[in-house]
């Protein structure tokens, strides 16, 4: 045995955007275990929910997270929909499908990126994020927004995108789709790129199962689990196939992302070519009253909104599980006999969001 | 394996040229939906206070005695509510954005029109 | 043992094609007491933990939802802050982070949480800031 060693890493570092912070217990090189700590950013947005009435909180909703700002809109959205029995028309679930789609783009472009930063790949890093650029100016042209697009609200959507655009989308992907090609070529056959991953961190079947792993952490590990089978939004009338990876490494879960963001551009153009013609949304009378559960699939793995409502125009209660509360367990199990070195990478491969997780 | 896999794409870039803009010179273009900031065209305005009750962040002030609209632009968060809920459609969303600043930058909009002079209301 | 279990079944029709979106709300009512042994019933069934939930409204409500494959169910009891709540994180091992939460910023008083921070999680300045409105009345 060798000496055991107490080093703190976070709550500030390169690697983090966000502040987490992790007492790994070393024994010479190797981690033996790690304590997480988190609660840097804690701002109590469930409780504000008691102070917003519910058409503001969308809003509020929004900016629990930055990268998946749109999901969380959507699926606070979806909530209040459910509990008020409202409709919305067809188009505007084909509209939120393509937002939602590109946001997972975005997110794992940005994801692809940061861990590309993290190895070490400084123009990798760059040019993922040179691609990415190409989906926030999308966003910019139909929503108004770069990151938090404001777009989504109770009863339907605030804008429409037109066919022209919709065409132009179709073509922009279709280029995109190329230069993906050559980028993602390099995370998955350089050998640089794979000596930092393939291998490292390995999260077994069961053991994702056991720790309650989601998302891509799960899919790598051969968990074929994908809430947007289910059909919400009009993800029902896609076709599509869950992607998994049996090996459970960094290499995995980079790939998992990877085919994931050639399944989002699939999608948004399937959707962008049975989109039906329509109004964008419905009228929204009254208040909720009632609880229900919503399920979603962000670009890190499921996550769980809750609302419970009594007839007024302020929430009683607004609950959101973020998938990062869901893969820090799992990430407690792939640090345990890595060499220090590969911390930071697997910290990052669970694609850590730490606002989300504090709300 | 593969060595030197991202070399085509460097070599692209070399000839391509920068993909960035050089921002203080040029600046990047925006689109018509860009939410930069709000601007309320005020003789329009009736001081109902729609904006001010409906701003999930609370940067609207409107004052119907001394007839001032004003918002803090730090606080807005560009969600565009405040211009849906306007009964008057007198707000705006501009395209450009609030320039940056050291402190807390509140814009105060005071009608100008006297009551009682007809002509120039 | 089971004081009812509720359904409420939303449909979302589509406009002509009859498909339909089930989003099963699943919830039942427990006794604090049977938590334990409900809980351990799900896990050798199979079912995973989603995520605890706590309602600060005519008592602390907690809810704890579960899943396997797209199935899920939640368990409900109502309890306050004085009853001790055996913890779940010895059946499943990851439920010491929603356990910490909520003793945190509820107040309930959960027991035997495999991690226990001692209400450390959250740098927060005030104690248990879900559940103030109880403690000013």
């Amino acid at each position: 045995m060798g000496n055991r060693t107490v080093i703190p890493f976070g709550p500030q570092h390169p690697v983090l955007p966000e502040p987490i912070h992790l007492d790994l217990m070393l024994e010479d090189e190797r981690v033996v275990e790690a304590i997480p700590r988190i609660g840097y950013i804690h701002r109590g947005l469930e409780k504000l929910v008691e102070k917003k009435d519910f058409q503001q909180y969308t809003y509020v909703a929004e900016r629990i997270c930055g990268i998946c700002s749109f999901m969380h809109g959507m699926g606070y959205c979806m909530t209040i929909e459910s509990i008020m029995d409202i409709k919305i028309p067809e188009r505007a679930e084909f509209l939120r499908t393509i937002w939602a789609e590109l946001s997972r783009m975005h997110s794992h472009l940005l994801w692809l990126g940061l861990s590309a930063d993290a190895f070490g790949f400084e123009s990798l890093h760059m040019h993922t994020w040179r691609l990415r650029e190409q989906v926030l100016d999308i966003f910019e042209e139909t929503t108004g927004g770069r990151v938090i697009f404001s777009v989504c609200e109770i009863g339907g959507v605030r804008k429409d995108i037109s066919p022209e655009t919709l065409d132009k989308i179709d073509r922009i992907l279709t280029d995109m789709e190329k230069e993906l090609k050559e980028i993602t070529h390099v995370f998955l056959s350089d050998s640089s790129v794979k000596y930092r991953t393939k291998g490292i961190g390995v999260l077994s079947k069961q053991a994702a199962f056991d720790l309650g792993a989601v998302g891509p952490m799960a899919k790598a590990s051969g968990i074929k689990r994908d809430l947007r089978t289910q059909g919400y939004a009009a993800y029902g009338k896609l076709k599509f196939e869950p992607i998994i990876e049996t090996d459970g490494d960094s290499y995995a879960r980079t790939s998992v992302r990877i085919k994931e963001v050639f399944q989002a551009v699939d999608l948004i153009k399937q959707a962008i070519a049975i989109i039906p013609e329509g109004g964008i949304n419905v009228k929204v009378t009254g208040n909720p009253n009632g609880e229900y559960f919503t399920r979603v699939e962000q670009p890190r793995g499921s996550a769980m909104y809750y609302v419970k409502a009594s007839g007024s125009k302020f929430l009683d209660r607004f609950r959101v599980r973020t998938p990062t509360f869901a893969n820090v367990p799992a990430l407690l199990e792939t640090l345990k006999g890595c060499s220090l070195a590969d911390v930071p990478i697997l910290i990052l491969t669970i694609d850590p969001c730490i606002s989300c997780t504090e709300r | 394996m593969a060595i030197l896999s991202m070399s085509k794409t460097l070599f692209k870039s070399l000839v391509h040229g920068p993909y960035t803009v050089l921002y203080p010179v040029k600046k990047k273009e925006t689109y018509e939906r860009t939410r930069g900031r709000v601007e309320i065209n005020i003789s329009q305005c009736i001081y109902c206070g729609l904006c001010q009750r409906r701003c999930p962040t609370g940067a609207i002030q409107v004052n119907r005695g001394n007839t001032t609209w004003s918002i803090d632009r730090l606080k807005c968060i560009q969600c565009n509510y405040c211009n849906e809920v306007c009964p008057k459609k007198c707000l705006r969303m501009n395209n450009e954005y609030t320039s940056p600043s050291f402190g807390s930058v509140r814009d105060d909009y005071t009608n100008a029109r006297v009551s009682g002079d007809k002509e120039n209301n | 043992m089971i004081i009812g279990t509720c359904f409420f079944v939303s449909l979302i029709s589509y406009r002509k094609k009859v498909v339909y979106y089930i989003m099963e709300q699943q919830i039942k009512m427990i006794l604090p007491n049977e938590l334990l042994t409900e809980t351990l019933r799900l896990k050798n069934e199979g079912y995973r933990l989603v995520a605890i939930t706590c309602t600060n409204k005519n008592g602390l409500e907690l809810s704890y939802s579960f899943d396997k494959e797209y199935n899920f169910l939640n368990l409900r009891f109502v309890t306050d802050t004085k009853t001790e709540i055996d913890s779940i994180s010895n059946i499943y091992s990851y439920a010491f982070l929603y356990e910490n939460e909520i003793k945190e910023l509820f107040g309930v008083h959960i027991v035997n949480i495999v991690i226990d921070f001692n209400n450390n999680l959250y740098k927060i300045p005030v104690k248990t800031p879900f559940n103030m409105k109880k403690e000013e009345e």
